[in-house]
């Protein structure tokens, strides 16, 4: 046992020296294994007497654990480099594109339709709908348009066949149909809201044959222009995102509503481009008015005790207008150019409480 | 309509700047259109003499003038005008100057070698008029170097407004006038609308025909003899001009001044054309030809009014006079037809002649109908205040329209409809100062209209009125009241499903398209549509002139597109309406979408691939999920619409419904679009999907079980005829209620496989409710599972 000592500084120094796991292992078995040298030197205690042995076999216990832990301490070191050698190797070119995403656009209209939805619906109305094959009375006659008046001229009406009763089918012109369609439908009071193709026939730069429409109707007993001018105030600068948003209401005409207003907002053309919001100049944004008493009556409804008021707007424009898309017609192409690039995002949905502005993309 | 600055001031005092009326007009509901200051545009232009005009050396049709500008130095121009010559007077534009005629900025420079600093002017260079023949011929003593535009008459800024069709008394200048008065912007100025005596008998009675008597409520005319026709006055020129209307010789001005002046269309007759002493007003006979002063020849019916002589028609009344009986310029004698005509009737004959014209625009909106009563001395002294001669006694027909009107305006009225307070007093004067008489009454006011404002039949009508003089910008904001604090749904959920399609249609790659509803015959037709009573009588162009009867149609068209601007990906969706009749409930409203490519783009992964007939059906799947489907309870039978591949389409149904088409589009439908390569597409009708029962919001317990879910794997051998379809229900049903999932992770055919057999192997879960599964449990079920494909599907165990 003299020699002990000696042994378990050459032992050491072999941990040492190993740069390898296999290297490390090797010297494991020379010391520990089953015919290693401590495990000789155990195997020796047997023959000792029982005193020689016991302190023998504590020196040597003493040793074999010391080397064990030294084994350990070196296996960990060599464990982590190689990690470290393995992961550098495994360093790959982060620059390289990830994988396409599959997600696409949603259309500006249907967009644009959510959001003057999602307005009107915390103002209290619903959406109604009606065909786009109207009948020559609802698109005209119930709305005080009567044949030949002069305002039928100003509408460019596509025609249909007359159907097997000799009526002439039209496609509807407005969106303003749906008024009569829902006043004959059920009893005031009434607060819709009708978004929806419209079509007339003309097609140039700021005119397509179709196009969309937002109606809107307001029916009870005591609904006054005020409320109009409120209501449409309230949806602009809600729509536009501009607080202080100036809107203007103008004396007009439609058959269908008296008093009627066309209604304006402040824009300004500063530096070439168009910005919404306080300025030197207006745009027209939307025609309105109290309904006529006479589509009232016309729908069933008495003028002494029910009034209210009427509007609508065109999709496309207030589109254009809020997301700078400059051509009416491309709305239409389907050009993957433009809705990659005037499309929305389909989860980036319009709600009051998360903001109605759609985000570039 | 168009007027001039002066010309209002001509029936407005007022003290207010033009700017000012400007800025009031369209708050009283006068649209303005445009304000074009000529002057203002031609400020650089003046008054030169061409001193010498020598052709040019190099150019046989240029002349190379020197021009005194007045300044005293002389100007070389080279001029191509061939009535440039020495000591004529002209306009000269300077270097620098604009020339809105050809959209240029003066520059100096030379012209074939020769110096030229600046330019003669023609009128359409100037935008005066379509003149282009040679430079503007002065007369000699215009005053050199003076501003031409001043000179010219030209600093009268002209103003465009847009009239709606309730306002013709504003179709002249008068009425905008009385507008801008009554809205405190001034006075209207008086204009003697005396009667004119005449000093002898009309040479022509008007004669009213019992068929014309609703048509023509009133008429009168004057005879004029000893005229002398000729151009007009400088002024009124100038104004016609201004307007738009070309001078044509002053009888014939006179009538449009009148006509833009107090909205009043006139028509001149030359008397000795006339055939007899008697103009009668008459429907017209089947089949009678007139020649109307656009020398176009119009053949008429009964249903057509006309003014005629014995002759024959001379007056499409309230439309176009006729050619025949038109006076020219050596007319002397002339009779001046002044009338009212049925408004409804005028527009009815113009239509079906499809003539536009600037009488009948304000006949078919209706005059004042008591014109024929007032103006006629006006137009008389008029007339003889420029063509000389002298007028005759008046001659009248027709007992006279019924105009007169009470209309009950309750005190309460215009705050009831407007929410604006306004003063009773206030309310009478605006009225007043528009013409209405008004008369108090017990609890509001009775007020009747002027003959001019045939728009106003009920008190709405006389709340606008009051309301736009007052101010519209007055209104009061009112917030709408709040029926619910916390909002309610506005979409219902048949709506509010459509959103959700199409987000999720978004969200698997498709890009929303939003196309026409119609399309062309040939596209109708191969989808399955085109019936006569869907296909508009009057379209723009025969590519839009069905009413659609599928979206699929126009995508493709927008795929071709897309192709020929390179893209090669390509996946679309719309939802919309499509048309299988003209009755609304004919309207129905689809969903299709289709791909073509490949699924990614090239990149260096190679994630892409080719799409094919499993990715429509994948979409379309998706779309029924997002519209409230249970996707996995759905059949599925082979074969579509024939616009689909035969053996590469199939129909999704629940049940017996229904629900959507999908597949791989017929290579010559897919070809006759112009699209190349293969598209698959899935279409849905959105009314067939019904909506899910609801059961309310709470889902139903899930019950999550603790023990070792077990997968087994089976590869069937089946005759190549049988449907995976098929053999995934016979496992189904084979391994009974412990299934949780099952999936086909591969078909085989080829080598080992005998021939007209196919390899398909499935892989099932099953999730133990009550414990593990041991392995006789297994065994048994697995034996099930094979007993059940054999008999069902004829399928084997692959050896």
């Amino acid at each position: 046992m003299q020699n002990l000592d000696a042994l378990s500084t050459e032992i050491i120094t072999a941990i040492d020296a190993a740069s390898s796991l296999p290297e490390l292992e090797a010297v494991r078995i020379d010391v520990l294994g089953k015919k290693g040298r401590l495990s000789l030197m155990m195997r020796e205690l047997g023959a000792m007497e029982p005193d020689a042995r016991k302190q023998a076999g504590a020196e040597l216990n003493r040793v074999k654990d010391m080397i064990a832990a030294a084994i350990d301490a070196k296996q960990a070191l060599l464990g982590d480099a190689a990690l470290d050698a393995r992961l550098a190797a495994e360093a790959i070119d982060l620059s390289l594109p990830s994988r396409p995403q599959t997600e696409a656009r949603l259309h500006p209209l249907s967009r644009t339709i959510e959001e003057v939805v999602a307005i009107f619906a915390e103002m209290g109305f619903t959406v109604a709908e009606g065909p786009d094959i109207e009948s020559d009375y609802y698109n005209f006659t119930a709305l005080n348009i009567p044949e030949e008046h002069p305002a039928r001229q100003e509408h460019d009406t596509f025609y249909l066949p007359p159907d097997s009763e000799g009526k002439r089918k039209v496609l509807r012109t407005h969106t303003s149909p749906v008024q009569i369609r829902t006043m004959e439908s059920m009893p005031p009071p009434v607060r819709i809201i009708v978004p929806g193709r419209t079509y007339r026939s003309d097609h140039d730069a700021t005119h397509s044959p179709m196009f969309h429409q937002c109606e809107g109707l307001v029916i009870a007993d005591k609904i006054h222009m005020g409320h109009l001018k409120g209501c449409l105030i309230d949806f602009c600068r809600a729509f536009f995102g501009v607080e202080d948003l100036p809107v203007r209401f103008r004396p007009s005409y439609f058959p269908f509503t008296e008093p009627s207003a066309e209604v304006d907002i402040g824009c300004t053309r500063d530096g070439g481009g168009l910005k919404i919001g306080a300025g030197d100049s207006w745009l027209e944004i939307l025609g309105s008015g109290m309904v006529n008493p006479r589509v009232l009556a016309n729908c069933g409804y008495d003028p002494d005790l029910y009034q209210g008021f009427a509007f609508g707007m065109g999709i496309e424009r207030i589109a254009m207008l809020k997301y700078g898309i400059p051509d009416l017609r491309t709305f239409y192409d389907s050009d993957l150019r433009w809705m990659r690039h005037y499309g929305f995002l389909p989860f980036d949905a319009p709600s009051i409480h998360a903001g109605l502005v759609g985000g570039a993309n | 309509m168009k007027f001039t600055r002066d010309w209002l001031f001509d029936h407005l005092l007022t003290d207010r700047s033009f700017d000012e009326i400007l800025d009031i007009l369209p708050m009283l509901g006068l649209e303005v259109e445009g304000v074009t200051d000529r002057a203002d545009a031609l400020s650089a232009f003046s008054i030169a003499e061409v001193v010498s005009a020598e052709q040019h050396p190099d150019a046989d049709k240029l002349r190379v003038c020197m021009v005194n500008t007045g300044s005293g130095e002389l100007v070389q121009v080279v001029c191509g005008a061939p009535n440039a010559r020495a000591g004529m007077k002209g306009v000269f534009a300077p270097v620098g100057a604009y020339v809105p005629g050809i959209d240029l900025k003066l520059k100096a420079g030379e012209i074939r070698g020769q110096a030229s600093n600046g330019m003669l002017c023609s009128e359409r260079e100037m935008q005066l008029s379509d003149e282009h023949d040679g430079i503007i011929d002065l007369p000699a003593d215009a005053p050199l170097g003076d501003n031409f535009a001043i000179y010219a008459g030209l600093d009268d800024p002209i103003v465009e407004i847009g009239i709606t069709p309730n306002r013709p008394d504003c179709l002249g200048v008068r009425g905008i006038a009385r507008d801008l008065a009554a809205a405190g912007f001034g006075t209207l100025k008086d204009v003697d609308f005396s009667a004119q005596k005449g000093s002898y008998d009309s040479a022509i009675e008007w004669v009213i025909d019992e068929s014309a008597e609703a048509f023509c409520p009133r008429i009168s005319g004057t005879s004029f003899r000893g005229l002398e026709n000729g151009a007009s006055p400088a002024w009124m020129a100038r104004r016609l001009e201004a307007v738009g209307q070309r001078p044509i010789s002053a009888l014939v001005d006179i009538t449009n001044y009148i006509m833009i002046d107090l909205g009043r269309p006139l028509h001149a007759y030359d008397v000795d054309k006339i055939d007899g002493n008697q103009l009668i007003i008459r429907a017209a006979k089947d089949g009678e030809k007139m020649m109307a002063l656009n020398e176009k020849e119009y053949t008429l019916d009964s249903s057509m009014f006309i003014i005629g002589d014995a002759h024959g028609a001379d007056d499409l009344a309230g439309i176009m006079g006729g050619e025949r009986t038109g006076v020219s310029d050596a007319t002397t004698n002339m009779f001046i037809e002044m009338a009212i005509f049925d408004p409804i009737a005028v527009a009815t004959t113009a239509r079906k002649l499809n003539i536009n014209s600037d009488a009948r625009y304000r006949f078919e909106r209706g005059l004042d109908v008591t014109s024929p009563d007032w103006v006629q001395g006006h137009v008389a002294r008029l007339v003889m205040s420029i063509c000389g001669g002298e007028s005759s006694h008046v001659t009248f027909a027709g007992k006279g329209a019924d105009w007169q009107r009470d209309i009950f305006l309750a005190d309460d009225k215009v705050v009831n409809l407007t929410g604006m307070e306004v003063p009773a007093d206030a309310q009478t004067r605006i009225l007043e100062a528009l013409g209405f008489s008004v008369k108090a009454g017990k609890g509001g006011v009775t007020a009747s209209p002027p003959p001019w404002r045939g728009d106003i039949d009920g008190a709405a009508d006389l709340v606008e009125e009051i309301a736009r003089i007052h101010g519209f910008e007055k209104l009061p904001m009112q917030h709408l009241p709040r029926e619910h604090v916390v909002a309610q749904p506005s979409l219902s959920p048949v709506q509010a499903r459509q959103f959700k399609l199409r987000r999720a249609l978004a969200g698997a790659g498709l890009m929303e398209a939003v196309t026409f509803s119609f399309h062309g015959e040939s596209e109708a037709k191969a989808f399955g549509g085109g019936a006569e009573a869907l296909q508009l009588v009057n379209p723009i162009s025969a590519d839009l002139s069905v009413m659609r009867p599928s979206i699929l149609p126009n995508l493709l068209t927008a795929v071709a597109r897309n192709q020929d601007r390179g893209e090669s990906d390509i996946a679309l969706f719309e939802v919309g309406p499509i048309f299988l009749g003209d009755k609304p409930e004919d309207q129905r409203t689809a969903c299709a979408g289709l791909r073509h490519g490949a699924t990614a783009p090239r990149e260096w992964q190679n994630v892409g691939r080719p799409i094919d007939v499993f990715d429509a059906k994948g979409d379309a799947e998706a779309a029924l999920a997002a519209l409230g489907v249970r996707t996995s309870s759905l059949q599925v039978q082979q074969g579509g619409p024939d616009y689909f591949h035969p053996g590469r389409s199939g129909r999704l149904l629940q049940g017996r419904t229904l629900l959507a088409t999908f597949g791989e589009l017929h290579p010559k439908i897919v070809s006759n679009f112009g699209v190349r390569g293969a598209v698959v597409a899935f279409e849905i009708h959105l009314d067939d999907v019904p909506m899910p029962k609801s059961k309310g919001p709470a889902r139903p317990l899930l019950s999550m079980s603790v023990f070792q879910p077990v997968s087994r794997d089976f590869a069937f051998v089946v005759d190549e005829q049988v449907a995976a379809g098929d053999l995934l229900r016979a496992v189904k049903s084979g391994a009974g209620p412990l299934l949780s999932e099952m999936a086909v992770f591969d078909v085989y055919q080829g080598d080992n496989i005998e021939a007209g057999k196919k390899s398909v192997a499935i892989t099932i879960t099953l999730s133990p409710t009550k414990a593990t599964l041991t392995d006789e449990d297994i065994e048994a079920i697995s034996a099930s599972v094979v007993q059940v494909a054999g008999k069902n599907c004829g399928a084997v165990l692959r050896g």
